[in-house]
């Protein structure tokens, strides 16, 4: 993977993006336990597959979610963040 | 080729020894089963062996022996770390290293060449200070130096890094050295296999049966194995492993690049790593310059590399060792790097009774490999984790207990 298609500004040489981790919805910090919270803080996901993330084309800011296989390193997708589905 | 030579290996009285027995089968069972082929499960093997009588024990290697980061790494020792468990620690592993040779009856190229980590900021050289002083409390040799020092250990040096970036000072470690990677994994291999242990390679772990919250077998791609001990040494395939068990942790993979350069002459002895410029060098026993830079800025389990990586790292060697710029290099390559989020490793006992955890070794595992055979070996043999890796065990995310070894290589800070 050497380019990398930023929802907003097309397909732009990867160097230009940030990588910010795989998308993961946060438990609520008022009720979670300190398990729960620590589950999420720390654990990831790290085992190869196809995973959501977030991604940010550092030159003009814009964060959005990018789909692509871990292993292989190829994008599947990318768009623009709409919510958790 | 002299004539005699030629008679004498054609000689049938003469063969040469292998370094292994080939093992057509895997038994049923055994007492303990490795998962990798690597340094650390080479050496876990060999310390349960030697040091604990136990020699009913097979190695699972799905590639070859030190195939993974063991042959991938820069291949350089030292224990000039930030945290008193990382210092205590890799200290035993430097003084395990110095007689590994005679241990093995195999020269690893075991070189001292001493190892500077070289400051660019004032708050680089803080870092260094602090660092010093941890170390030297803990006995280990580590003091900070003037940049005129660095100079006079390698000459070659632009001190001020192209203008942009002048060396402050360093942080000196004597006892830092280089060795042979290849050579460690087979001596640990050879040891272990002399010893009893068998070694499969081409055996890839498929599966690992858990029932009652106990481990009860191993699927492989060669058959069923039962057991009730396994120790997962397996650097960056270690989430695949621990999805198998069903385990939770915060490693996460990124490739980690190295490269080399063509042979030449002899003229760095010293290592120097550069925390700001993201380099680090040392010369080889054959000349070729070893390079490596920082870790890959995305998750990825493959070991492709770049041109980006090649393109990044020269730069900056060049800010520091212009007359580099005729030196081709000759080859590139990448490991998959298992980061935790403190750059401590992770190590011990996990939620699953009889499953061992040596992992989380990131950019900094080779150095270790003596260290943590023998405190591995020892935590399986009395199913108690080791006095020295205590600081390592997956617990202490939970329970909000971090260790924070910003001392670890390609970490900057």
């Amino acid at each position: 993977m050497k380019i990398m298609t930023c929802p907003l500004n097309g397909p732009r040489p990867v160097s230009e993006f940030f990588y910010w981790g795989e998308l993961r919805p946060m438990p609520n910090p008022a009720t979670a336990s300190d398990d729960a919270w620590a589950d999420y803080v720390f654990n990831r996901n790290g085992a190869p597959g196809l995973k959501k993330e977030w991604w940010c084309h550092t030159p003009s800011n814009t964060w959005f979610i990018a789909e692509r296989d871990t292993e292989k390193d190829v994008v599947l997708k990318t768009y623009f963040y709409e919510g958790d589905q | 080729m002299p004539w005699r030579l030629l008679r004498f290996a054609l000689n049938k009285k003469h063969p040469e020894p292998r370094m292994f027995t080939f093992h057509e089968k895997l038994k049923p069972s055994y007492d303990v089963v490795i998962i990798g082929g690597g340094g650390h499960g080479l050496s876990a093997a060999y310390y349960l062996a030697r040091e604990h009588g136990i020699t009913n024990v097979c190695v699972l290697e799905k590639g070859y022996i030190g195939g993974g980061n063991t042959g991938r790494n820069t291949t350089i020792i030292r224990s000039n770390y930030l945290t008193p468990e990382g210092v205590q620690f890799y200290d035993e592993s430097v003084r395990l290293w110095q007689d590994l040779s005679e241990d093995f009856d195999l020269n690893l190229f075991y070189a001292n060449r001493g190892h500077f980590t070289l400051a660019h900021t004032d708050s680089a050289l803080r870092t260094m200070r602090w660092r010093a002083e941890v170390n030297k409390h803990y006995g280990v040799a580590s003091e900070v130096v003037g940049p005129e020092v660095v100079k006079e250990a390698a000459p070659m040096i632009d001190i001020t890094c192209a203008g942009h970036s002048p060396i402050l000072g360093a942080l000196y470690h004597a006892p830092g050295s280089v060795a042979r990677h290849d050579a460690v994994a087979w001596g640990y291999g050879r040891g272990a296999d002399q010893r009893g242990v068998e070694i499969h390679q081409q055996t890839e772990v498929l599966g690992i049966d858990v029932e009652g919250g106990k481990v009860k077998g191993v699927r492989t791609s060669k058959g069923y194995i039962s057991t009730g001990k396994v120790l997962c040494a397996v650097a960056g395939s270690t989430p695949r492993i621990l999805k198998m068990v069903d385990v939770k942790s915060p490693i996460y993979i990124h490739p980690l690049q190295a490269m080399v350069s063509e042979p030449v002459k002899p003229w760095l002895d010293p290592i120097l790593v550069s925390g700001s410029l993201h380099v680090y060098i040392s010369q080889s026993a054959r000349g070729e310059l070893v390079m490596g830079a920082s870790l890959d800025p995305y998750e990825l389990h493959g070991t492709r590399s770049t041109l980006d990586f090649v393109e990044g790292l020269t730069s900056h060697m060049l800010e520091m060792f212009p007359f580099l710029s005729n030196v081709k290099v000759m080859r590139q390559w990448a490991g998959m790097a298992d980061m935790t989020p403190d750059f401590a490793p992770v190590m011990g006992k996990t939620p699953v009774d009889g499953f061992y955890l040596d992992s989380g070794w990131g950019t900094w595992g080779f150095k270790a490999t003596p260290v943590c055979g023998k405190t591995m070996a020892h935590t399986i043999a009395t199913d108690t984790a080791h006095p020295l890796i205590t600081g390592f065990s997956l617990d202490r995310f939970r329970n909000y207990a971090l260790t924070g070894e910003k001392g670890a290589a390609s970490v900057g800070h």
